[in-house]
């Protein structure tokens, strides 16, 4: 009996699109409500304090200025990465999948490098209700900026052997990761300025 | 319009693959001209109330402009709206139920 998922090259005739962008729009929507509940929960705490530090206290913006134009920088390899399996040229691919995997990784040392300052003043979650809010929702960013790049990774690497197969339908599966990376670039655009600027 | 628009993506036209890659250069340059707006905006040490409005006013473009571009929604399938759609109807109570709560204390500031 065959397993195979439908609908991942043609689209399905109600829905006018693959399974594959269904699902992964469908799961954008409940990371959207994810990331919304955070940012109700650091309103209704801001509001409520009886006083709110500057973020400039304890974060370091030129690293986050940073780190925002890396990301951004991501996003346009990521949709070059996709522009050139749509033109068929696997080996631009590559080259634009790396350095869309090796942006992340620079956003991560560049966390590292700003968390281990932290601890290294003193400043943990439990230290302030501001530094609760930083690490929970940076640390949840950031958990998200490691499983796109093991996506992206593994399209890079093992997961590319699909392009050999079935070229259609492994541009598909690149776009859709693309779509998850955009939205964690679009989540870090929002945590910029009320963490760090405002 | 029965093709498969994601079909019709993976085999597109280098013509139409040009034109999103154009695209992604122009976005790319105004998002880095806005990150450097609400930086500058911030060193300009504006007024608490007008500061946050900036803020996320250009955070909003910013957003705006990722999710119409890179992730293609400016020719996106009707279905997707519909569900971003439900997904907003749903976000706004979520983040402002919560924030009527404490009206009162905002106003006050």
């Amino acid at each position: 009996m065959s397993m195979e998922i439908p609908y991942t090259v043609d689209v399905r005739p109600d829905t006018g699109l693959t399974n594959g962008k269904l699902g992964i729009w469908l799961f954008l929507a409940s990371e959207v409500m994810l990331f919304g509940a955070l940012f109700a929960s650091y309103v209704m705490l801001r509001v409520g304090a009886h006083e709110w530090p500057a973020g400039a206290t304890y974060l370091n913006i030129p690293l986050a200025t940073l780190n925002t134009v890396i990301l951004i920088s991501s996003s346009v390899t990521m949709v070059l990465a996709w522009a050139s399996l749509a033109k068929r040229d696997f080996s631009r691919f590559r080259v634009f999948m790396g350095i869309t995997i090796l942006c992340g990784l620079g956003f991560l040392v560049i966390k590292y490098f700003e968390y281990t300052s932290k601890f290294h003043h003193g400043y943990f979650p439990a230290t302030n209700t501001f530094l609760g809010v930083y690490f929970t929702l940076t640390g949840l960013h950031g958990l998200h900026v490691i499983g796109g790049m093991a996506v992206n990774g593994y399209l890079w690497g093992p997961g590319s052997a699909l392009w050999k197969t079935d070229p259609v339908h492994f541009t598909n599966r690149v776009e859709n990761a693309g779509l998850f990376w955009h939205l964690v670039d679009l989540v870090w655009i929002f945590l910029f300025p009320i963490l760090y600027l405002l | 319009m029965s093709e498969s628009h994601d079909t019709k993506n993976a085999h597109a036209g280098h013509a139409d693959v040009d034109h999103h890659v154009r695209a992604a250069y122009y976005v790319f340059g105004s998002l880095l001209v806005l990150t450097g707006f609400t930086v500058g905006a911030y060193f300009l040490h504006l007024p608490h109330k007008l500061a946050i409005t900036l803020a996320l006013l250009i955070a909003t473009v910013k957003g705006t402009l990722v999710a119409a571009w890179f992730m293609h929604l400016v020719s996106e399938r009707k279905m997707i709206f519909w569900m971003l759609g439900l997904t907003a109807v749903l976000f706004f109570p979520l983040l402002l139920l919560p924030t009527l709560t404490v009206l009162d204390r905002i106003m006050l500031r």
